[in-house]
């Protein structure tokens, strides 16, 4: 194979399974962001939370971190509905919850991150799977499982989150509630109750996410920073509450930076990726699949 | 939260430095007069959490051994010493006002600086408006731009970092056979590694070798398979690599994935170094050249280091610090003995007075002895370039054990030879 063709078909399926990462970064921020109208900026912060869960869970016990990922999410679940509930309670209701609530995240954003270092240090901390250290090889295309695994299995999740959010009850009720609350209640549904739910959900994906990120790359405290700009824009690009849109646009981002990064140096690859963000925003503000208001 | 945090966590430094020294003051001082009389006080910022505190942690360890151990011989000037830090939360932007608190409302008697370029650069103009000496501890090429003459480095990297700071990877590549006649550069987009690149650059040019693949990457890169691909595809001999942690794990997995095979690869590639990493990346470690303070071979003990490592170890696993701590604890200690050994012979805390004795004398410190040129930094550069040999599993034994980690670069502390190819881990 010519071995220009070579590096760009890696690039684009290195690209792909990048993309499956950040879909599972940006599947429960679409849930919480862009259904509920909840800008929880420490998001990738829960992330890294689940992350180093599933780091020591694993050094522990000797599970396989995707499994132990979907072992702690119910706790996020939890976790998330409590945390909406306190954030609906003083912020919503009232009607702050534009900047007050921003700052709100915030504030747990940074609870979390020193929260981390006071309770197991400024490590950085890593899940081994037994079959992270395999690479498939299908010719001249790689697949180390280190990043396929993962990527397959938040695809699958969110494959999941997208059936219940089209056939349950419940999950109809969140779609919902992202685009007319008040009907809601005509239907004799809480959407506070409903909200709490969905808002648990994202942090549930976040559990998951962080399993994913434990297995590709070694996770500190402060991991989630460069995660924030990265997972607000896929939901953008994807076009707020829709899931399928920001999995495609998590795939484009990462196709679009690792073959930028192939072929015209890692600096870019930012820069590119963001561009294809504008580009899109201009063409369709409502992003690719986003209902136009 | 940040005041909670920053004070809070600096009273605890504080106390924590204080009670120790006490015990131990009473306990092993049978020979030594107890220090008497105000404590002598010195100030620094420390990263205590955030991105940098896997390092800053160590640091603050080891000047709280520093402190006991001058406490136990009977202190400086027959004073006790008393190191009062607060956290700086790995943010430049603390800096200024921790150390005008240190300065001005504290009014502590020295200061040394925090880990890194980042935390050092910001405390200048506050510590030369006060004309205080200040001693830093690895940060490059700080001075450059100011210029203070009570600035003092502990930094191996020298005054000529472009000259020097590569030049023990490119003489151990140079003596291979055959000799290699192309080299790949790869850096991260930060201060530091921008200059080892630069290095690097200046180096390989003088040498004759043709540059394929020179690029940087943003601090931002999460998948580092192009990279690699990319520089596997420019069919390199030598690749130089300047990373920082997660992404020297990055890019050796990803080495490791796409089955590389060069000759030569490595440089300062961050991460190794911290005990964590070690363990995590095991036999891919193997063959790889990285830059480094220190190593546990016999060629680098001085007097001290050994009792430095047995001491901090202990407090290390209690406080979930770094295990080993072979990279910033033996620079911190030496940071502390160096103003130690200058007040003693001054026999003051006049600062002028310690500015010229730094300059005009030589330091005995667990690194060895040390000598300051005009602008801080030290006379003679000291980057180890050490290889990764023989390890097997990812225990930490091993790497306690002088040969796993044998030293190439300087001759004089040269314990090993270079194996080849680096294969990340392959068989």
């Amino acid at each position: 194979m010519d071995p220009d063709l070579a590096l760009l078909l890696n690039g684009i399926v290195s690209g792909l399974l990048l993309g499956g990462l950040y879909a599972a970064a940006a599947a429960g921020l679409s849930v919480s962001f862009g259904m509920l109208d909840v800008v929880n900026i420490a998001h990738p912060a829960f992330m890294v939370l689940g992350a180093i869960l599933v780091a020591l869970l694993q050094g522990a016990t000797g599970l396989d971190p995707l499994l132990l990922a979907a072992l702690v999410a119910p706790g996020f679940w939890a976790m998330g509905a409590l945390l909406y509930g306190a954030y609906h309670r003083f912020f919503e209701r009232r009607g702050d919850e534009a900047i007050q609530g921003l700052a709100f995240f915030f504030g747990v954003m940074f609870i979390i991150e020193i929260g981390i270092v006071l309770a197991v240090g400024p490590e950085q901390h890593f899940a081994d799977a037994a079959w992270a250290d395999t690479t498939w090889r299908l010719g001249e295309i790689d697949l180390p499982l280190r990043m396929l695994v993962p990527a397959a299995v938040s695809l699958a999740a969110i494959g999941a989150l997208a059936l219940f959010l089209r056939h349950g009850f419940t999950g109809r009720a969140i779609a919902a509630v992202s685009q007319d609350r008040e009907a809601l209640r005509l239907l004799a549904i809480d959407p506070v109750r409903i909200k709490r739910f969905a808002f648990g959900l994202s942090l549930a994906l976040a559990a998951l996410a962080g399993g994913a990120l434990a297995v590709v790359q070694p996770v500190d405290a402060a991991s989630g920073h460069i995660f924030i700009g990265r997972v607000f824009a896929i939901v953008i690009m994807g076009g707020l509450a829709s899931l399928g849109g920001c999995v495609l646009a998590a795939l484009a981002f990462g196709v679009v930076e690792n073959v930028t990064a192939t072929f015209y140096g890692p600096s870019w690859s930012p820069a590119v990726a963001f561009g294809a963000l504008l580009l899109v925003l201009a063409v369709r503000p409502q992003g690719l699949f986003g209902r136009a208001a | 939260m940040e005041g909670l945090s920053r004070r809070g966590l600096g009273r605890a430094a504080l106390a924590a430095a204080m009670l120790p020294a006490a015990a131990r003051a009473q306990s092993t001082a049978a020979n030594a007069p107890a220090p008497a009389g105000e404590p002598i006080r010195i100030g620094c910022s420390m990263s205590l959490s955030g991105g940098l505190a896997g390092n800053g942690r160590p640091a603050a360890i080891t000047h709280r051994i520093w402190a006991e151990d001058v406490n136990a011989r009977g202190g400086l000037l027959g004073r006790p010493v008393q190191v009062v830090v607060y956290d700086d939360q790995s943010s430049g932007a603390n800096v200024p006002g921790i150390y005008t608190k240190l300065l001005d409302v504290d009014k502590v008697d020295l200061v040394v600086s925090g880990y890194a370029t980042a935390i050092i650069a910001p405390a200048m103009p506050v510590v030369m408006q006060r004309n205080k000496v200040f001693v830093s501890l690895l940060g490059s090429g700080v001075n450059t731009d100011f210029r203070y003459d009570r600035y003092f480095s502990i930094s191996p990297t020298g005054g000529r970092i472009k000259e020097t700071f590569a030049k023990g990877f490119l003489d151990v590549a140079m003596a291979m056979e055959p000799k290699p006649r192309s080299i790949a550069l790869v850096n991260l987009d930060s201060d530091f590694h921008q200059r080892a690149a630069e290095s690097a650059r200046f180096l390989a040019r003088q040498h004759g070798l043709r540059v394929v693949y020179d690029r940087a990457y943003p601090p931002s890169t999460v998948d580092f398979s192009p990279i690699i691909r990319a520089v596997q595809a420019a069919r390199p001999d030598l690749v130089f690599v300047g990373s920082y942690p997660p992404d020297t794990a990055g890019l050796l997995r990803a080495a490791s994935e796409l089955r590389v095979n060069f000759p030569m690869m490595g440089g300062p590639m961050i991460g190794p170094h911290i005990t964590a990493q070690k363990l995590q990346l095991g036999p891919i470690l193997n063959n790889l050249v990285v830059w480094d303070v220190y190593a546990p071979e016999p060629t680098l003990q001085f007097p001290g280091m050994q009792a430095l490592l047995e001491r901090y170890q202990p407090i290390a696993a209690r406080e979930g610090a770094d295990a080993l701590g072979h990279y910033v604890p033996p620079l911190a200690y030496a940071q502390m003995q160096v103003l130690e050994q200058a007040v003693r012979r001054v026999g003051s805390l006049d600062q002028a007075a310690l500015a010229a004795d730094l300059h005009a004398h030589r330091s005995d410190t667990v690194i060895g002895p040390l000598e300051f040129d005009a602008m801080g930094e030290w006379t003679e550069e000291r980057n180890l370039y050490t290889q990764y040999q023989g390890i097997q599993g990812n225990g930490i034994e091993q790497f306690r054990r002088a040969g796993t980690q044998v030293i190439l670069y300087p001759p004089r502390y040269r314990s090993g030879e270079l194996r080849k190819p680096y294969t990340a881990g392959a068989a």
